[in-house]
């Protein structure tokens, strides 16, 4: 029987319903499509997928798992190598990792890896989530600063390995940018919840409201700890350095994002915490968050949804799937377009950006074209709310805060390879090492650390 | 859960608490502020630290009831929880030797003052010290700044109590006095703090004021509450929240102080408070 060259399909929610609402807007494989969608797996001998995974998952297991039909063993395959599969499922970049390197590409689409492995989080989590048993206690006690998903991993790993974990966790919830950043119909903050049920339930504790720096110092808690993982992420919003940024009307992605995600703004007056945006939004930058904050508008009630973009399309940093559903949902694309001003009223309230258009030059240091203006095209747009999305830096809290703890040049705290800093028992992953990068990046990272933590803390007497 | 262990009505719409917080009263040092959510569906909302207790492990907090939280928050009672308490945050005021220093309050930005004025006065710096209130009914912890004031004047806007005006007044006179002043501090209202900066400007007198603009996390994550200083963008939460008062652009402060006017007036219409 031949190969079907394409994967099935995920059923979801139509653009015109979905900017209506914040649910979810794929539904996810039933049990039938996720046997067939496992059968085209061709369970090949050099699993390139593996090598694709970040943190390492056995994939072709637990898709032979899946085409066999016992889910309850592909779950088990899954959880060894993930703690946060239905987060992973939802939000990889898996046509640039596992998917990327699938066999199958050589003929048509991958396998659905990332469908296959929502589908078994979900299947799991609607069954009633399996602690694993506990591993023996070492004795040791390690902390985590940030519950975000390096800092998640880490901690679950850790105390898969039998220390006892504890994360400091500086705003009132856990998961970090899953928490904060990614909107609900992306990814459902009940699943974020039910994962993090998940972790504490292998024995980590979590304690919010600690802003570690302020509230208390990484020496403090060396104190009282073997050894210390800091996951603070980037949190710091990038300005675009313009004129009127701060007009009445402009936000940074990060405080639309957290009004909107964390504090449920788009359940106002329901909940207190208040977000306008008026009728016409433009949002800058054109990565996954930029397409949240345009996609977030349109739900909450936006006429038009600009994204404004510097380069073309194919620069475009967004995972191509997050592009496709904002163009369904009717975000308008200003590419090879900056800003050159914000322009408000007398009362300084918002009502227009200036741009310019630009070109495409010869390619810059990150390999791509470098965006050149075109002199004399400027033009002006009207608009009631601007969102920055041109991304964020390491958070300077937790590093600045640390006596003698080596930081890079873009305010990072330098690691190798496996989470070591410059100091011993002081480790360090995600954004906070490598700058604003992706879910899974700072998951491995995490998995990594916890690794090498676990050898430290044997080494150490 | 933060238990609220004292409760004083100041006035018909300021309150004092007293929280149970040992970490953040372990560390707490006057200038810093705190963030505090009241219930699971609450708004995060600044308050600078009025006073701690390390030992009891205490934070007081001292505020005015003006928007839906801050209603909310003033309905509670002793033995009552708040939800969320996270601090300190912010920068420490800078507490050294500047000789003579000119404390100003005005409104409820008394109550942040107080721990500096303490100190200060601590740290052997002659005190004087103007407290500013639209009546007198409304002027708070006088006697309090005044255990730790060489000098202290108060002027209330009715003249019901002092001298009748503002407080920008009479740092003007004591400046034609010819009162060699080391330092400037000003909290309160954002117009106050402006007309005092506007005051010391010509004799270049080093001013400090304490800003309280809208804020989410606190962290230095949303920069909701930028301020622009020098013509540079700053994050109240994290390089503040004092900055150097003759450098603050305050008519920006109060455009962005108003930005969810509307929004409040909503919310609080719909809690009924």
């Amino acid at each position: 029987m031949a190969v079907r060259k394409t994967k099935h399909k995920m059923p979801e929610q139509s653009p015109k319903e979905r900017i209506k609402n914040f649910n979810e807007v794929p539904y996810g494989y039933d049990e039938k499509t996720a046997i067939e969608e496992a059968k085209r797996c061709l369970q090949c001998k050099k699993r390139p997928c593996v090598n694709g995974c970040p943190v390492e998952i056995d994939i072709p297991d637990f898709i032979k798992h899946i085409a066999e039909g016992d889910f309850d063993k592909a779950v088990e395959v899954l959880k060894t190598k993930t703690n946060l599969p239905a987060v992973c499922g939802r939000v990889c970049p898996y046509e640039s990792q596992c998917e990327g390197e699938c066999t199958l590409k050589k003929i048509g689409e991958p396998v659905g890896i990332g469908r296959l492995e929502r589908f078994l989080a979900d299947y799991e989590r609607k069954k009633g989530v399996k602690i694993p048993k506990k591993a023996k206690k070492t004795g040791k006690k390690v902390a985590v600063v940030g519950a975000g998903p390096a800092g998640l991993t880490c901690a679950g790993d850790l105390a898969k390995m039998g220390h006892s974990v504890s994360i400091f966790e500086a705003l009132h919830d856990p998961g970090g940018v899953l928490m904060y950043g990614i909107p609900e119909f992306r990814l459902p903050k009940e699943i974020v919840k039910a994962e993090v049920g998940y972790i504490k339930g292998l024995g980590v504790e979590i304690n919010y409201d600690v802003v570690v720096g302020k509230t208390i110092s990484v020496d403090e808690i060396m104190n009282d700890y073997d050894a210390i993982f800091i996951g603070t992420g980037a949190g710091l919003p990038r300005w675009l350095r313009i004129p009127g940024e701060n007009l009445d009307g402009v936000y940074s992605a990060n405080e639309f994002l957290t009004r909107v995600n964390m504090m449920k703004a788009y359940q106002f007056p329901n909940y207190d915490t208040p977000v306008k945006i008026g009728k016409i939004v433009a949002t800058f930058g054109a990565g996954n968050v930029a397409m949240d904050c345009a996609r977030t508008s349109l739900r909450l009630g936006a006429e038009k949804s600009y994204i404004i973009y510097r380069r073309s399309e194919v620069e475009m940093p967004a995972r191509d799937e997050e592009i496709e559903h904002a163009k369904e949902e009717g975000v308008i694309f200003h590419l090879l377009t900056n800003p050159v001003r914000f322009i408000g009223d007398d009362k300084g309230i918002l009502k227009q950006v200036e741009c310019i258009k630009m070109r495409l030059g010869e390619p810059d240091e990150s390999g791509r074209r470098r965006p050149v203006p075109i002199e004399g095209s400027n033009f002006k747009v009207k608009i009631d709310t601007a969102l920055v999305a041109i991304g964020q830096s390491p958070n300077p809290l937790v590093p600045k805060t640390v006596k003698g703890l080596k930081i890079g040049k873009w305010g990072n705290i330098e690691t190798d390879e496996d989470g070591r800093t410059n100091i011993p028992g002081i480790f360090a992953g995600g954004d906070i090492a490598t700058g604003a990068a992706t879910v899974i990046l700072a998951m491995g990272a995490g998995k990594r650390a916890a690794r090498a933590i676990d050898r430290y803390l044997k080494i150490k007497k | 859960m933060y238990k609220i262990l004292e409760k004083k009505v100041m006035s018909d719409t300021v309150k004092l608490m007293k929280i149970k917080a040992p970490l953040v009263a372990k560390k707490a040092r006057a200038g810093q502020f705190i963030i505090l959510r009241v219930d699971e569906k609450g708004e995060r909302i600044p308050l600078t630290i009025a006073d701690y207790d390390r030992e009891k492990g205490t934070v007081t907090v001292i505020f005015m009831e003006v928007g839906k939280t801050t209603k909310q928050l003033g309905t509670l009672n002793v033995g009552d929880f708040l939800l969320n308490f996270v601090g300190p945050l912010g920068q420490p005021s800078d507490i050294e030797k500047y000789g003579t220093v000119v404390m100003i309050g005005g409104g409820v930005g008394i109550a942040p003052l107080y721990p500096i004025v303490r100190e200060l006065k601590k740290e052997g710096n002659y005190v004087i010290s103007i407290l500013g209130a639209r009546n007198e009914k409304l002027l708070m912890l006088e006697k309090e700044i005044k255990n730790y004031s060489d000098e202290l004047y108060i002027t209330t806007d009715d003249g019901s109590k002092g001298h009748k005006g503002f407080v920008s007044d009479v740092l003007q006179k004591l400046i034609d006095e010819g009162k060699e002043i080391g330092m400037v501090m000003a909290i309160g209202p954002v117009i106050m703090m402006k007309v005092v900066a506007n005051v010391t400007r010509p004799y270049k007198i080093k001013t400090l004021v304490s800003l309280n603009p809208i804020m989410v996390d606190g962290t230095g994550m949303c920069g909701g509450c930028r301020v622009s200083v020098g013509g540079e963008t700053k994050f109240a939460c994290v390089d503040g929240p004092e900055f150097d008062g003759h450098k603050v652009d305050y008519d920006n402060l109060m455009l962005r102080n108003r930005r969810f006017v509307c929004e409040e007036e909503e919310a609080c219409k719909l809690a009924g408070v």
